[in-house]
């Protein structure tokens, strides 16, 4: 219930009452989106937004440019803690 | 699946137990006692159980399974309501799969369901209005349940439930708030806690603000975790890294997901139909002030709590259950007296043993932990039988 689940708007079903059909691993069911509509981002413009479901409404937009940004830090923390050891074994002492 | 193996990196998962390890290893604290992490979010204990996350952990590291799985923290007396209202010949009952087994002082809804009344499950609110609109001559109730998460969604199917005319429809609302959840936790006097990891889904409902209050009165960190095991994993190095600075700050993990702001039509929705209750009753907590909502009196129409007449009743937790010690994380599931002996997922007597986002039923289910066998010998034998 809590947990949610990404998929991809593929159509909007209904602009009145903000309904769209959602592709979730190949499994297509409707979900209503007045959660991620605003001014900014009109109904037609959700199609191919990947979005979070839960209990059937789209809750959230997922922010690509901030997943890449968590993502990067986690790599970085990789190569930094791999520098490390390679300065540690060619350490002198 | 997208976003979501990503955050499944086998490696980049030992890097980030490297560097914690190294972080607790630096931390003064630490060295007196454990560091207690207590994750809020039902969500996060599931996924910490799920991916083995906690033997990991250097055992300077505790994690605090906290309250935050609604059906958990369900009392007994509102199931008895809820098994009240699908009785009656007229409605069709319908929940979530969650709530099926949540034990009431009689019987669950699975077994009213056994007895003949009309309990369905569905997957969304919306599927409930779909079968009001189907049924016109039967009353569709819907069991509204969960924090701020589905809030909104039982808030929107009210409102498309007006705005088609549909009068056979209403919500039993049991949906409560974290915010005083988390404050009645930190004013516990049995409980030392040094940070949180924030509920990541929750917060994409309300932001990161109204959480202020645990950095600014109680100065303790709290970092809003995802649910892939990196995003707890960095989300645990993030909360040791404000202790070791000795900073105790909001911070955001989940930024893909979750905005500061949070998002403005839920809150809209759940402000136009819900208003706060003056208090409910918690299984186990008690009772907390201002943590549950009630429909607004604009709405009373499809408010099943005024629609139809509910008992009400109060209901004492079964004297054997330890659950509200359990839910405060006072103790661990497996010193609980019936922990796997008279309380299991097949035959629960505590709602923590019923849902898979309950610290009782993820520790039977998953097991094997590291710490699990030394307390309780007699309890951890019976479990693995």
């Amino acid at each position: 219930m809590c947990l949610g689940i990404p998929g991809r708007i593929v159509k909007i079903d209904d602009h009145q009452k903000k309904l769209a059909t959602v592709d979730v691993s190949g499994v297509r069911r409707q979900v209503n989106i007045a959660c991620i509509v605003n001014d900014t981002h009109l109904v037609d413009a959700c199609v191919g937004d990947w979005v979070l479901v839960h209990v059937g409404f789209a809750m959230s937009r997922i922010d690509e440019h901030e997943a890449a940004e968590t993502l990067k830090i986690l790599t970085e923390l990789g190569e930094a803690q791999a520098e490390m050891e390679s300065m540690r074994l060619s350490a002198v002492h | 699946m997208k976003y979501t193996d990503e955050f499944r990196d086998r490696e980049k998962a030992k890097i980030l137990i490297k560097e914690i390890n190294k972080l607790a290893a630096t931390i003064e604290i630490a060295r007196t006692r454990p560091i207690n992490i207590m994750e809020v979010c039902g969500g996060h204990t599931h996924s910490i159980f799920r991916y083995g996350l906690e033997g990991m952990l250097p055992d300077a590291i505790e994690l605090v399974h906290g309250p935050g799985c609604p059906v958990c923290v369900l009392p007994m007396g509102r199931v008895d309501d809820c098994v009240s209202i699908a009785e009656r010949p007229e409605v069709i009952f319908t929940t979530f799969g969650d709530a099926m087994r949540v034990p009431g002082s009689k019987k669950s809804l699975q077994q009213a369901k056994a007895d003949g009344a009309d309990v369905r499950m569905v997957y969304s609110p919306m599927d409930a209005l779909t079968l009001a609109r189907k049924n016109p001559d039967r009353e569709v109730v819907f069991f509204g349940l969960g924090f701020e998460t589905t809030m909104p969604s039982t808030a929107l199917t009210v409102l498309q439930a007006e705005t088609d005319g549909i009068e056979n429809f209403s919500v039993f609302c049991n949906h409560i708030t974290i915010v005083p959840t988390i404050k009645a936790i930190l004013d516990s006097p049995d409980l030392h806690l040094d940070g949180f990891l924030g509920p990541g889904h929750v917060s994409m409902v309300i932001g990161t603000a109204p959480y202020e209050f645990i950095a600014c009165f109680y100065k303790r960190p709290m970092v809003v975790a995802g649910f892939e095991p990196l995003d707890v994993l960095q989300s645990i190095w993030m909360v040791l890294k404000q202790i070791k600075d000795g900073r105790a700050e909001i911070e955001n993990q989940y930024a893909r997901i979750v905005p500061e702001a949070g998002n403005n039509a839920a809150l809209a929705a759940v402000g136009k139909v819900y208003e706060l209750r003056e208090f409910f009753e918690w299984r186990g907590l008690g009772s907390i002030d201002h943590s549950g909502v009630k429909v607004r009196d604009d709405y009373a129409r499809f408010d099943a709590e005024r629609k139809f007449a509910i008992p009400g009743v109060k209901i004492a937790d079964p004297k054997s259950c330890q659950c509200g010690e359990v839910l405060k994380g006072v103790i661990k599931p497996w010193q609980c007296k019936v922990f796997g002996i008279a309380c299991t997922p097949e035959m629960p007597l505590g709602a923590l043993m019923v849902s898979s986002e309950g610290a009782c039923a993820a520790y039977y289910q998953y097991g094997g932990v590291k710490k699990h066998t030394a307390a309780r010998p007699d309890a951890s034998v019976a479990a693995a039988s």
